[in-house]
This record gives C-alpha cells, structure tokens and sequence, in this order.
C-alpha cells in the first residue's frame, strides 16, 4: 500500500501537523512519499521522495495549480491514498483532487473500522465508517487525532512546477486579532457553551471564573453569537489551551473546541445531555442544569 | 445577476441518534429537523447581496430531501430568497458527497447562476466536500470557508478562516461557488410579515432522477456511537450533593483548590 501526503506550509514554515500524516501511513502500514509546495531551503527531515513545488512561484493557497501539481506527483507516484490534513488547506484543496481523479473522498478520518474509515459525525456524537468504491482514494484525516512522527534521513527530491494561473487569487494574509486575555497563561479557565442559552447568563459562568480565580473562556457559537468577546475563545480557531483546570459549562465539545483544550490537566464538564461528546475527554461529567449547577457551586466555593 | 443557494434540513444535534434499520444513519424517528446551520450564512449573504445590489438578483434557494425539508426550504424563503427547488429524494441519506454534487450541478448547469452559496460543512454529515464539488463538476472559481464576503463588478472578495485566528483574502470572478463559515454575517430571523409573503413564493418540485446520472464512488458500511476513550466519572442526582462532591473531587485531583 502506498500513500501520497500532502504536506502544509504557511508563511513561509513548514507546519509541524505534516508529521500527523506520517503518524497516520505508520498507523496503516504504508509506504510513503511526501508532496510539498514549500522551500528548498527549509526542507523537512524525511527518508522517501519528497515531490517539491516552490511556494515562491506556485503560492502558499493557489488550489488550482495546487491540484495539477498533486495530479502530476500521483501520476509518478501512483498512491493507492492522497492524503491530506482536514484543515483550511486540506478540506479546501482534497476535493478539487478527488473530482479530478474521480475518486471517493473520506473526509476527517480518525481511525479505520469495518473495512472502511472511521470519521465522526453528528457534531462529534456519532461514527461512520466510510469504505471507498475506487481502487485510489483521497482522505482529509482529523487534525490531532493521529500522534505526529518526525522522521529522519535526507529527503529524494522530485522538482514540480507548473505555469498555469488559477482562478483563485490570493491577496494576502490577515493576522489574528490581538488577544487581550492571554488565556494560555491562566490556571483555571471556566469556558461558557452555547448551553448558557443567552447573554446575560454568561455572568453566571464568569462568576465561577472569579470565584476559582480563573478566566473566562468560551467556545465558538457563544463568540459568533457575541455573547463574549472573541479573545476568549478556545480551540482550532481562538486559542489552544493547557490549564491546570478547565470547566467547560454548556459545551457539547465540537473537535475543533476539544482539540484547544483536551491536554487540559484537568477537566470538569457540566452538561445537561450525558450523551455530549465533552465527555469523551472529560475527567468529571456533571450532568445537570448548569443555571442550577453552576451558582450552587460558586457559593459554595465562596464560603 | 441569479444567486443559488443551496442548503441541507440536519436534526437537532443535542437529540440522541439511533441507527436506523440498514445501520448507515441514523433513524428519523423522534428528531426534529431544522436548517444546516452552516447554510443559515450562506441564505442570509445572498439576502445581504441581493439588497445590495438594489433587489435585482434573483435569490433560488435549493434542498434535496424527503417532503419534511421543505421547512427548511419555507424559513430560507422567509428570510428573503425569491423562488425554490426542493429535489424530492427520500433517499438522500444514502447518496454519497459525489453524487449530492452532482445533482446540484446537475440542476444548476441549466440555470446559469453567477454565483452558487453554501455552508461550509453540514452539521450532521459534515464532510465538507459537496460545495467544492459542485464547483468542480461545474467548472467554477471556489473559495471555502468564508468569514468575510464582499462583492463588487463581477468579482468577490472572500476572508478564508485559517487556523489560529489568521484569515486568508482571495479574490474570485463569477460565476464562482462559495462556502460559508459559521460567524460570516448574523442569519435574520423571519418576520410575521415575511414568512406570510413567503408563502406565496414559488417551490418547484424535481423527482431526483431526473437530475442524478452519477453512481456512488464511497459506501458508509456502520454508523455506531465511539468507542467510549472517555475514562471519567460522570457524576447525577441532586444539585447540592453534586457541589459536594465536585469540591471534593476538586480539592483532591487539582493543586487549584485549598
């Protein structure tokens, strides 16, 4: 079996996420080649061919030339799986590549099982198991659901280029907005969900804060629907978070919140569906109304 | 200027989802359906486009489903899309990203829409394939995972949402597809008013054969709950009992607690 992955390379580095795709062809038991739009000043350690594009020519995010110089690299490698991470690249370039191979894609893949995949579904609560109908398949695999591995060696160089445009084009990048609560340094992080079921209840969470001496996090439904500031958001898009306590209050744990704090020391979850995929990485599961839960337990801890 | 919008009915993911007899989804039996939230965004910029554009656009609104999304289909037309076109198609369930994509490519080609929305992903399947795909089949520029989206002289401007905050502008000319993140706009919510007019809008209905030429090219064999990793304690029962013994455990397990 054999696996073509594609690497990712932003503002001008290399992303330590490529070694998850190296941990997932192990897992499989693949052979692999690595394709990278990237620099040949900066290439990773690795002991296989490495098909290189140049990023100063071909762009970071050019998903057109980005697909036919895959095609190209498929062509010579001949993979039985392309496989990328499902990230803003991946989830954005893999289909582009699948449809023109018109092969099956399995998108956030986690494991396999059955013959086939596994991926989540249903926000996290549920698992399918996908088999493909190709003999080649593209997949986007789950970020962090596979331990990275760093290989050694120096890598064969195969050099891809290609002149065509592309209809996307990219202007720039736009830097994240500057944090005003650093949370990463905090100790205590008590995060409000979407279950706070409205604004004014997110006083109830911060009080909590308080009375841990922690800060207030949230998750991504309760920041898009401003019931607090986007600086205090946690996971794949806010802040990637390790406190020695975390209490997450209504949050039903998406992956992309999970994957910002599960390397919590310690979590403690209150949620009124016992179901809440949360609980898969949660040390304490409080099954409760948290406008009930919550204020007891600040009183409490205020005495 | 026509504007598609295509969007999909997903349950309410906080109910508890059995498998259904076949064991490749879930059973529809006791959930209630509503729109793919994703999708909210992706109605409401076309909305937004089309005020901008002094209400010359013509908004279509498309779903694929069995008769129950035309809910969906009535709160997309209430927040102000034009027409509609529910692809009747009990069996959307089984069909695989491929195949959705084709049918609305399928429909769309036809139709000659300058610019095609949807979400970035659906709640429920969440594979994130279907739009990018449509804009393959079709031949079109394709931005993802938009949190910012402008539009002036045939060409858009779109924020992508990268990790860790950073965002990525890329410019695109129609006819192009885009797909909507979660925080690109605020989704209205229907007025009296406007859900009585939308009443009155037109719903086309199309049987699914008549669009789906493409054969599966993945199967999903199992749809089971996870291997339970999660080795923590859940604690129910009475609220001050609980407080109890979360201090306790707290004092215990944490070096926070004193």
């Amino acid at each position: 079996m054999k696996t073509l992955l594609i690497g990712e390379y932003r503002e001008g580095k290399l992303l330590d996420s490529t070694y998850e795709l190296i941990g997932f062809a192990g897992q499989l038991g693949a052979e692999t080649a690595l394709f990278l739009v990237g620099s040949e000043s900066q290439l990773p350690a690795y002991d296989g061919a490495l098909y290189l594009a140049d990023a100063l020519a071909c762009g970071e995010y050019n998903p057109d030339l980005h697909k036919l110089l895959i095609l190209d690299a498929v062509e010579r490698e001949n993979p039985d799986y392309i496989v990328f991470l499902h990230s803003s690249y991946g989830w954005d370039l893999a289909p582009r590549v699948a449809a023109a191979l018109r092969v099956a894609q399995v998108s956030e893949v986690i494991g396999t099982r059955d013959g086939g995949f596994e991926v989540g579904c249903c926000n996290g609560k549920m698992r399918r198991s996908v088999k493909p109908a190709t003999r080649r398949a593209v997949l986007t695999i789950q970020a962090g659901a596979f331990q990275g591995v760093q290989p050694g060696g120096t890598p064969r160089l195969t050099r891809l280029s290609n002149d065509s445009a592309g209809s996307v084009q990219f202007v720039g990048y736009e830097p994240a907005e500057a944090k005003g609560v650093d949370l990463a340094k905090a100790e205590v992080i008590v995060s409000a969900g979407r279950g706070v079921g409205k604004k004014d209840n997110v006083q109830i969470i911060a009080a909590l804060a308080k009375a841990l001496g922690g800060e207030l996090g949230a998750s991504r439904p309760v920041v898009d629907a401003d019931w607090v500031a986007h600086d205090h958001q946690v996971g794949t898009t806010g802040q990637t978070v390790a406190p020695k306590l975390y209490v997450a209050c209504g949050i039903s744990g998406a992956i992309q919140h999970l994957a910002g704090m599960k390397k919590s020391d310690f979590i403690l979850a209150i949620n009124k569906d016992k179901d809440a995929p949360i609980g898969e990485v949660a040390d304490v599961l409080v099954v409760a109304d948290l406008m009930q839960f919550v204020p007891a337990l600040t009183a409490q801890l205020r005495k | 200027m026509k504007i598609l919008v295509c969007i999909k009915q997903v349950p309410d993911l906080e109910s508890r989802f059995k498998p259904d007899p076949n064991g490749v989804w879930f059973s529809d039996t006791d959930l209630a359906f509503r729109m793919n939230e994703y999708d909210e965004y992706a109605v409401e910029q076309a909305v937004r486009l089309k005020e901008q554009l002094g209400d010359a656009p013509e908004v279509t609104v498309l779903s694929i489903g069995p008769d129950r999304v035309v809910e969906a289909i009535k709160k997309a037309l209430a927040m102000g899309c034009d027409r509609a076109v529910h692809v009747q198609d009990p069996a959307v369930h089984l069909k695989d990203p491929w195949q959705v994509a084709s049918i609305i490519a399928a429909y769309a080609k036809e139709q000659g829409f300058d610019l095609i929305l949807t979400g970035m992903q659906s709640q429920d399947r969440g594979s994130a394939q279907v739009g990018v795909t449509v804009a393959e089949q079709l031949g079109i520029p394709c931005a993802t995972t938009l949190v910012g989206f402008s539009y002036q002289d045939a060409t858009v401007t779109a924020k992508r949402e990268l990790e860790g905050g950073v965002k990525g502008v890329v410019k695109l000319k129609t006819p192009a597809l885009v797909t909507c993140q979660l925080g690109l706009n605020t989704p209205r919510y229907p007025t009296l008013p406007n859900i009585m007019k939308a009443k009155k809008k037109e719903i086309c209905a199309v049987a699914v054969a008549q669009l789906l030429k493409a054969e599966p090219l993945a199967q999903t064999v199992s749809f089971h709950p996870p291997a339970k990793k999660g080795s923590g304690l859940v604690l129910e029962g009475d609220v001050c009992d609980l407080v109890n013994k979360v201090i306790g455990i707290l004092k215990e397990k944490t070096a926070v607690l004193r």
